[in-house]
């Protein structure tokens, strides 16, 4: 199993359209930041051995990747992975060493100050884990502050305030100050001061880290909704895999500034690149993720062909009912094409966990280590 | 366990760790040679000058005096620069004197009448503050007449305003800069250090040399010694901003302007307002004692009445001084309270009512000053209701009463404490070879703060030779260290106690508050009211002036030595005392550390404004350098020989503290609970 095997998805399709296209992009800190970028020497060198040589912290190593249009692209890894500085590079909070940013077909890395300003003011706003909310503003402008600085007059930017207020839930608390609300009701108010200016994409930083666990639930729901309803592209960043899981359309995961593996959730489930992403998903329910698409096996001599069907898409759990009705395995269908069957044994074999033998890496010796992990 | 027991007994010994660090041997060697040398050289190289006497290098400043006085008016460098500050200040000086002090003719009458300044600065209270310290500011200006020291003490407000304008005007932008700049800051750190280490003494004579003495050069005096504040705390509070809120900002694209002025500058207010505070209280110490260059108000009354003995008088004045700091302190917390306040619970009723009450203020304000003008007791404060005389006799009858009665007891102390302390370390430092004297300090320096300290120090003292003061300044320092060790065990006492309940730090922070916001000048008077003049008197003076900074630096660091570290030592058993001195202590060691440099720098100030009340030596020479032509050479070698003793003791103790922070990190008093929630692994 490797990535290349996942290219399809890897990037977007040529025919939907591309929100954010990045390529080979780097971020090293340190005063050799150039030099580590460019010099092909320090390839094969780890991050590690690249900060005791240098003194230079590789961020972000020759990242690429697109956002399609309307998509919710997920950044996944563990603290100091680099995730935050990847997200800070889209509108270069964080100055990227090299590579390109385009943003709707558009090179970042070339716009002047008031160009870039222009970007950050009303196409890509960002939503961050510890709020950044004004403490000397009440929540009605905070929320109104992006629209000031555009110049907005008080009137327009105060009926646009309101209505995202309405959209986020924060009805009532305009005249609120932030320290005077639950961190939630914080966050709310930092992702209405990004839609305020109605953006093309929304970046997200961590925003529900520092949330309670049933605070964050409803946060997830929201932006859930949110998405549903307005379709606007995201880019979510996030150390939790069942957030991500929960709310990607496609998840990235990195490792010491370096991309590990893109793909849709049951992809990396199904076929984790290496032992890192098989560590990382192995306490996932995977009947609740994987697709049939990953469970099938070779259509058996003499199946009989009026028994039920499937499509591959269908997740296990919902595969359920129908492959314990059926006395025949449960053929599957992409499209119209028949790619195999699965039978009672596929089902429990997956909700037991037990991975088939091409994907099982081991990875059970290590179940010890990780218990506990990734909440 | 009898294997256990064997093998620990045959277990190579652990080194024994060493419980006496290598530096206390040292310096105890030191200390042993210094003691020798005192008993076998007493007397010889101990380079002595009489207070009379002076060097060719004083002689030689004289000169540069008399040809500044000669030629100021010809000489391009002064007429361009020097002297068209003195004028632009002099004449904002005048703008404020003429307003409440004198008429444009010279008549000692406000323009206003004194009326109209109570008015007035009472409504500007109630604007910016709120009722109450409108009504303390009534009182206290009120009060100013009835101690019969209106003029003076207008001259002081007027002064004290002249120098916060032009301190602020200087220094918020200096102080915005350093906060966006780091490279400006990293410049501008080092400098505003070194200024807060002058004693205000010594900008004195060299700003009097380059602008003559008067209204003018007292308020640029003032204004070098209280706009490092602002800077510092307008830069510090732009700095402070937390990223994490500039970093929002920009995703919303501000520009450079917008992140300023929506960002930065109103999260940085509240520090900024409290570098306002401390210039404040800063500028009218420092006008007090700009009196020494004809800076005119009530530190001059205090100065004359020190000098001549006159302790009833010199306490009237400090008094009103202290009224003075104590309105001033009131009325810019409250500003910054209010500030505060109305941007959170202004609402448009709120905001008509109030504009509505001071609309009819000022209404009464234009009455005042209208009566003023037209009733001579509404003008000049009334003679028959000033009290300042007969209170300053009384006490001066109070004060001869009580030095007469305890005098058994304020004589025995000072006496004793001269006899006993003072005399025979004086004789030590001054007494030695000089040679002996500089290599004690030496090993002290290398030890206490390293090479680097020791290599600052040595020049220091080479420059004290150089500049003839040897002897004056081992006895400025004698006084100095004396007072230093007083101060530090107090503060030692005082700030454990108050770092360890929360009760004590309550009841005691607003006194120390307030005696930290009083200029100098003020302690001298009650204990040269007690003791007479004497170097024991300075000495009094600069511990109570000093020991406020360092119980609170004190207090701080006890309080904020980990609550872990503490319930640890505890649980463990430990009393009271063994969690004091053993972990408590330890770990505020930098506190302690910075306490004493602090207090240092306090002490040493203090002893050189005791050169007004007999602490006689580095003092006195500055003093009487302003009062004597011949002697303006010495004064200002005293001026520099203060400045070259500051640094030396400022380097060594800062280096101190910046090995104590090495060895114990500073800790947090409790976890930060806006921390995120930890990341898994
Ligand atoms: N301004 C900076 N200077 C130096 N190193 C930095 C800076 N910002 C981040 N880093 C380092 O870059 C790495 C990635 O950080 P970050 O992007 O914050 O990771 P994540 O968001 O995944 O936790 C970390 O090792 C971090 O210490
Ligand atoms: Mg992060």
């Amino acid at each position: 199993m490797s990535a290349t095997t996942l290219t399809p998805t890897a990037s977007a399709t040529s025919d939907t359209a591309v929100d954010f296209a990045v390529r080979n992009l780097w971020k090293v800190f340190g005063a050799d930041a150039q030099r580590i970028a460019s010099d092909p020497s320090f390839t094969g060198h780890s991050a590690a051995e690249i900060l005791e040589e240098t003194g230079c912290v590789t961020a972000v190593r020759d990242i690429s990747f697109d956002v399609a249009h309307g998509e919710v692209f997920v950044v996944m890894g563990l603290s100091g992975s680099g995730k935050s500085t990847l997200v800070r590079c889209l509108t270069r909070l964080i100055e990227p060493t090299s590579g390109q940013v385009m943003l709707e077909g558009q090179d970042i890395m070339k716009l002047g100050a008031k160009e870039l300003r222009e970007v950050r003011r009303r196409r890509v706003s960002m939503v961050f884990q510890h709020f950044g909310l004004l403490p000397f503003r009440n929540v009605l402008d905070n929320i109104a502050f992006g629209l000031e600085i555009r110049g907005i007059g008080t009137a327009a930017r105060y009926e646009r305030a309101r209505e995202v207020i309405d959209l986020v839930g924060l009805h009532g608390y305009e005249e609120r100050f932030p320290d005077q609300l639950s961190g939630g009701m914080q966050q709310r108010v930092g992702l209405a001061r990004a839609l305020a200016s109605d953006p093309d994409v929304l970046l997200f930083d961590e925003p529900f880290s520092a949330l309670d666990p049933l605070i964050r639930r409803d946060m997830q729901a929201e932006v859930i909704r949110l998405h549903r309803d307005m379709g606007k592209t995201m880019v979510f960043i996030t150390h939790d895999l069942s957030e991500a899981l929960k709310l990607g359309d496609r998840i990235l995961i990195m490792r010491n500034g370096e991309l590990v593996q893109i793909g849709t959730g049951d992809e990396l489930v199904g076929a984790p690149a290496d032992d890192y992403v098989a560590d990382f998903v192995s306490d996932v329910d995977r009947t609740q993720v994987l697709t049939l698409r990953w469970v099938v096996a070779p259509v058996p001599e003499g199946l009989p062909t009026d028994g039920p069907g499937l499509p591959a898409t269908t997740v296990i759990v919902d595969a359920i009912p129908t492959v314990l009705g059926s006395t025949v395995p449960v053929r599957v269908f992409d499209g119209d094409t028949l790619i195999g069957v699965v039978d009672r044994d596929a089902i429990l074999r997956e909700i037991m966990g037990v991975k088939p033998a091409a994907v099982r890496h081991g990875g059970a010796s290590r179940a010890g280590a990780r218990a506990g992990r990734v909440g | 366990m009898a294997v256990t027991d064997f093998r620990r007994q045959f277990a190579p010994r652990p080194p024994r760790q060493r419980s006496i660090p290598r530096g206390v041997y040292a310096i105890a060697v030191a200390l042993l040679v210094w003691f020798v040398a005192w008993r076998m050289f007493n007397g010889v190289w101990t380079l002595p000058l009489q207070s009379a006497e002076v060097t060719p290098l004083h002689l030689w400043l004289n000169e540069v005096n008399a040809w500044v006085r000669d030629n100021r008016d010809s000489n391009v460098l002064f007429v361009l620069v020097f002297d068209s500050i003195r004028i632009g200040v002099g004449a904002v000086a005048a703008l404020f004197a003429q307003l409440f002090v004198q008429t444009d003719v010279g008549l000692q009458l406000p323009e206003i009448g004194w009326l109209g300044v109570v008015a007035l600065v009472t409504w500007v209270a109630a604007a910016v503050g709120n009722y109450r310290v409108a009504i303390l500011t009534a009182v206290g200006f009120t009060a100013f007449g009835v101690l019969g020291v209106f003029t003076e003490a207008m001259w002081t407000f007027a002064l004290t305003l002249t120098a916060v304008l032009f301190s602020v005007a200087i220094g918020l932008p200096l102080g915005i800069w350093a906060g966006v700049n780091k490279r400006v800051n990293g410049i501008l750190t080092p400098i505003l250090d070194f200024m807060q280490t002058l004693p205000s003494f010594v900008y004195l004579a060299p700003l009097a040399l380059l602008f003559l003495i008067g209204p003018a050069s007292a308020v640029i005096a003032t204004i070098i010694y209280a706009v490092p504040p602002i800077i510092r705390l307008t830069a510090h509070g732009i700095r402070s901003v937390p990223a994490t809120i500039a970093e929002a900002a920009d995703s919303l694209g501000v520009s450079k302007r917008q992140r300023l002025m929506t960002v930065l500058l109103p999260l940085a207010r509240n520090s900024m307002v409290v570098g306002l505070n401390q210039t404040v209280m800063a500028a009218l110490a420092m006008v007090t004692i700009a009196a020494l260059i004809a800076g005119p108000g009530l530190g001059q009354l205090v100065v004359q009445a020190l000098q001549s003995l006159n302790v009833g008088r010199a306490f009237v004045a400090g008094f009103a001084i202290v009224v003075m700091a104590i309105v001033l302190d009131r009325v810019t917390t409250a500003a910054s309270r209010r500030a505060e306040l109305s941007a959170r619970h202004s609402t448009p009723l709120r905001r008509r009512r109030r504009i509505i009450a001071l609309g009819a203020g000022l209404l009464v304000v234009a009455a005042a000053v209208y009566l003023s003008r037209s009733v001579l007791a509404a003008a000049r404060f009334p003679a028959e209701a000033a009290v300042g005389e007969a209170l300053g006799a009384r006490i001066n009858d109070v004060s001869a009463g009580f030095q007469n009665t305890f005098s058994v007891f304020t004589a025995s102390l000072k006496d004793g404490f001269t006899i006993r302390v003072i005399n025979p370390f004086q004789g030590l430092l001054t007494a030695t070879p000089f040679l002996v004297v500089m290599l004690v300090i030496l090993v002290i320096a290398v030890t206490v703060g390293g090479i680097r300290a020791a290599v600052i120090s040595t020049i220091c003292l080479l420059l004290i030779i150089a500049v003839g003061l040897w002897e004056d300044a081992m006895i400025t320092l004698a006084s100095t260290l004396i007072a230093t060790v007083i101060t530090m065990a107090l503060a030692l006492a005082v700030g454990v106690i108050m770092g360890r309940s929360d009760r004590v730090d309550r009841w005691l922070r607003p006194g120390l508050d307030a005696a930290q916001t009083m200029p100098a000048f003020v302690y001298l008077v009650p204990f040269l009211g007690l003791f007479g003049p004497s170097r024991f008197t300075a000495i009094v003076a600069a511990i109570i002036y000093a020991a406020p900074v360092a119980i609170k630096i004190i207090a701080e660091g006890i309080a904020h030595v980990s609550a872990e570290a503490v319930e640890a030592a505890q649980s463990t058993g430990a009393s009271p005392w063994q969690t004091i001195s053993k972990v408590q202590i330890p770990l505020a060691a930098s506190s302690i550390t910075l306490a004493a440099n602090q207090g240092l720098i306090y002490v040493l100030s203090m002893v050189v404004v005791g050169g007004l009340v007999g602490g006689g030596a580095l003092g006195y020479a500055v003093v009487a350098g302003f009062s004597q032509n011949a002697l303006f050479g010495k004064g200002l070698a005293a001026g520099v020989a203060i400045v070259l003793l500051g640094i030396m003791l400022d380097r060594i103790t800062q280096a101190a503290v910046a090995r104590r922070r090495r060895i114990v990190p500073v800790t947090r008093r409790v976890r930060d609970v806006t921390a995120p929630l930890p990341v898994t692994h």
